[in-house]
């Protein structure tokens, strides 16, 4: 994969020389218009620009604005809602609708399971697949071909839906936590990608680890896996992201179970609450003196779910970036 | 490797590494090979109480039904829509995403721009459900109000309520959500191409389109075709989560694809063994049409996967 990517990335341009190739980096995207916009501005330079900036504008409106309409409503009075209208602000400013969230016993226990499923899993995943990418990375491992094999395959070949569901169920996963944890515990893409960094450290730490008497696992724990830390920031943040953002396995495997239901299994829940209009005004009546709606409510529990990953993009970001230049560190 | 004199005594060497390794082996082999064994559900009239040595050996009996089934054809029919109309927006909208944001100037708003179109990327497909849901609601949702507000409807559209939209929706529902994310890897492509180009073309007097057009296009070719043969091998597998969320009794006739059909007839209904006939044909499809794709590649001399 590492290499597709690299095969990807790399545009052959026609008639340049290796030696007469100037050193870029991602810094320099801006700098080749820059230098042509001095030399010469058109009136077509001009009238794309301005087009480029509306697009950007309109872009970034579509965007944004679904996601903070959002926020102002869950903001707002239910009732008054229903009456429309809401663009940025609210217009009757409440907090009752994510009391009314905050209250439900349901959603705390979601919120709990969430934050348990994301901290657990992406722990236990991340600290496991560094140790397979660990053995797969030492070169004098007699099985590190067979044993890459085995796992690269599993990103091509699954046995799909029914046959997961029915090992699982057999494995006695089903109504349970771990099935939130097991399955993904070793991904083989973020192994290839801990064992290409890996592979990149220079030998000598491990061996002068050797020397002086040091097992496989400390050298692990003590050496490689904090020199790993960029790599594995970059892995853990996705796998909690995906953690956080899965649904299907809390519906799939534990619907029966009220004690395992997650975040986005709850906000599912109400969706499909509201998606029957004939509910909604039922709903409105009995909570009339809440003054709450299911699209309000709705509202909060989206922000509520969301928070924390808007919280955390800042970082991913970052950690994004580190990871595309994950090839930089070599001996 | 076995006929080296010394295999005996390195792998006494590594017992350390072997023991390491052997919880690895036995996870992948449980949750990733054993399901594989299921496969032959298909060939069978599966039944949990008998399971796999008693259930009745019926051949091709599943596929068959499968093809004669009515509902599964639609299911076929809607994924390979739904898939095409994926595959080729989610190719033309971050290759021109990518160009333009190449050429903002304004290196600021770049920064805000990018930062803002990888944010869907991230959340959840409920919350675009939920996003979906709002936008294109018949009461106070936006796009309704912002057509009758510049005068191209009088009456709000039940957007969700008629099939016609729906393949459309979840189309443009994956870019809004995928399109500054998909971006990235035309944004490095772009990067990587020569500036001198781009100079000497300036130079010869051509404006800002025909750069675009004679440098930066040509430039992207081999990664655009690189991921277009990738997707091609990924059509049928757009159709599950945005479907399944979004679709209702009225456009169940094309909100249905293979995987919903998957769920609802094999898991939902306990036909296992129909169930896993239909991952299996999907998986066959998938793997004839990267096949197609990459040797169509091949053919036009373009570069390709293998």
């Amino acid at each position: 994969m590492a290499e597709l990517t690299k095969k990807i990335v790399s545009t052959p341009n026609a008639p340049i020389t290796q030696a007469e190739k100037p050193k870029r980096d991602a810094k320099d995207i801006g700098s080749k218009t820059k230098h042509s916009i001095v030399s010469r501005r058109t009136k077509g330079d001009n009238i794309f620009d301005a087009f480029n900036t509306v697009f950007m504008l309109v872009f970034s409106i579509v965007i944004l604005y679904p996601l903070l309409n959002m926020v102002a409503v869950s903001f707002n009075d239910g009732l008054d809602a229903l009456k429309g209208g809401i663009t940025l602000v609210p217009r009757v400013f409440t907090l009752k609708n994510y009391q009314h969230v905050l209250s439900q016993q349901n959603m705390l226990t979601a919120a709990k399971v969430s934050v348990l499923r994301t901290v657990i899993g992406t722990l236990s995943a991340t600290l496991v697949t560094s140790l397979l990418a660990y053995i797969l990375s030492r070169k004098e491992f007699l099985f590190k071909k067979q044993l890459s094999l085995l796992y690269v395959v599993t990103m091509y070949v699954s046995g799909g839906l029914i046959p997961i569901f029915l090992v699982y169920k057999a494995l006695g996963m089903t109504n349970s936590f771990m099935v939130y944890i097991l399955p993904g515990m070793v991904p083989a893409f973020s192994m290839l990608v801990l064992r290409t960094y890996m592979n990149g450290l220079p030998d000598s730490l491990a061996e002068s680890a050797m020397m002086d008497g040091a097992g496989h696992l400390t050298i692990f724990i003590r050496i490689i896996f904090p020199l790993c830390m960029p790599v594995v920031a970059t892995v853990a943040l996705f796998t909690a992201v995906g953690q956080w953002n899965s649904w299907f396995d809390a519906m799939l495997y534990n619907r029966m179970n009220s004690d395992l239901t997650t975040l986005q299994y709850e906000l599912m829940q109400i969706l499909n609450s509201i998606t029957s209009s004939k509910q909604q005004t039922a709903e409105t009546m009995k909570n009339a003196s809440a003054t709450v709606t299911p699209t309000s409510v709705r509202a909060a529990a989206t922000v509520v779910t969301a928070l924390p990953i808007v919280i955390l993009y800042p970082f991913l970001q970052r950690y994004f970036v580190a990871g595309l230049t994950i090839g930089g560190v070599k001996e | 490797m076995f006929k080296d004199p010394d295999f005996g005594k390195k792998l006494k060497n590594q017992k350390a590494l072997l023991l390491l390794s052997i919880p690895f082996v036995v996870y992948v082999l449980i949750f990733c090979y054993v399901p594989l064994f299921g496969w032959i559900m298909a060939f069978q009239k599966y039944k949990p109480n008998l399971g796999f040595t008693k259930s009745q050996f019926v051949g091709l009996d599943n596929f068959k039904f499968l093809f004669r089934n009515k509902d599964f054809m639609l299911c076929v029919r809607n994924t390979l829509m739904m898939g095409v109309i994926n595959l080729v927006l989610g190719t033309i909208c971050p290759i021109i995403f990518a160009i333009l944001l190449s050429e903002f100037r304004f290196n600021m708003g770049k920064k805000f721009v990018q930062t803002v179109s990888y944010l869907p990327h991230f959340l959840s497909m409920i919350i675009l459900t939920g996003i979906v849901f709002d936008v294109l609601s018949m009461e106070n949702g936006t796009l309704n109000k912002l057509l009758m507000g510049i005068g191209v409807v009088d009456k709000p559209i039940q957007w969700l309520a008629e099939p016609k939209y729906f393949w459309w929706i979840v189309g443009f529902a994956n870019r809004w959500k995928e399109t500054g994310w998909d971006s990235i890897i035309y944004l490095a492509a772009i990067t990587s191409i020569n500036p001198d180009l781009y100079e000497a073309a300036s130079i010869d007097g051509a404006g800002r389109m025909r750069r675009i057009w004679h440098i930066t296009l040509p430039g992207l070719k081999p990664t655009i075709l690189i991921l277009l043969i990738m997707n091609v091998g990924n059509v049928l597998n757009v159709g599950f989560e945005l479907q399944y969320l979004l679709g209702n009794d009225l456009v169940k006739s094309v909100a249905q694809t293979i995987d919903i059909y998957v769920l609802n007839y094999g898991i939902g209904k306990g036909n296992y063994s129909i169930g896993v006939a239909a991952g299996i044909f999907k998986s066959l499809v998938s793997i004839i049409l990267v096949f197609i794709a990459n040797t169509s590649a091949k053919a036009m001399g373009e570069e390709s996967l293998y």
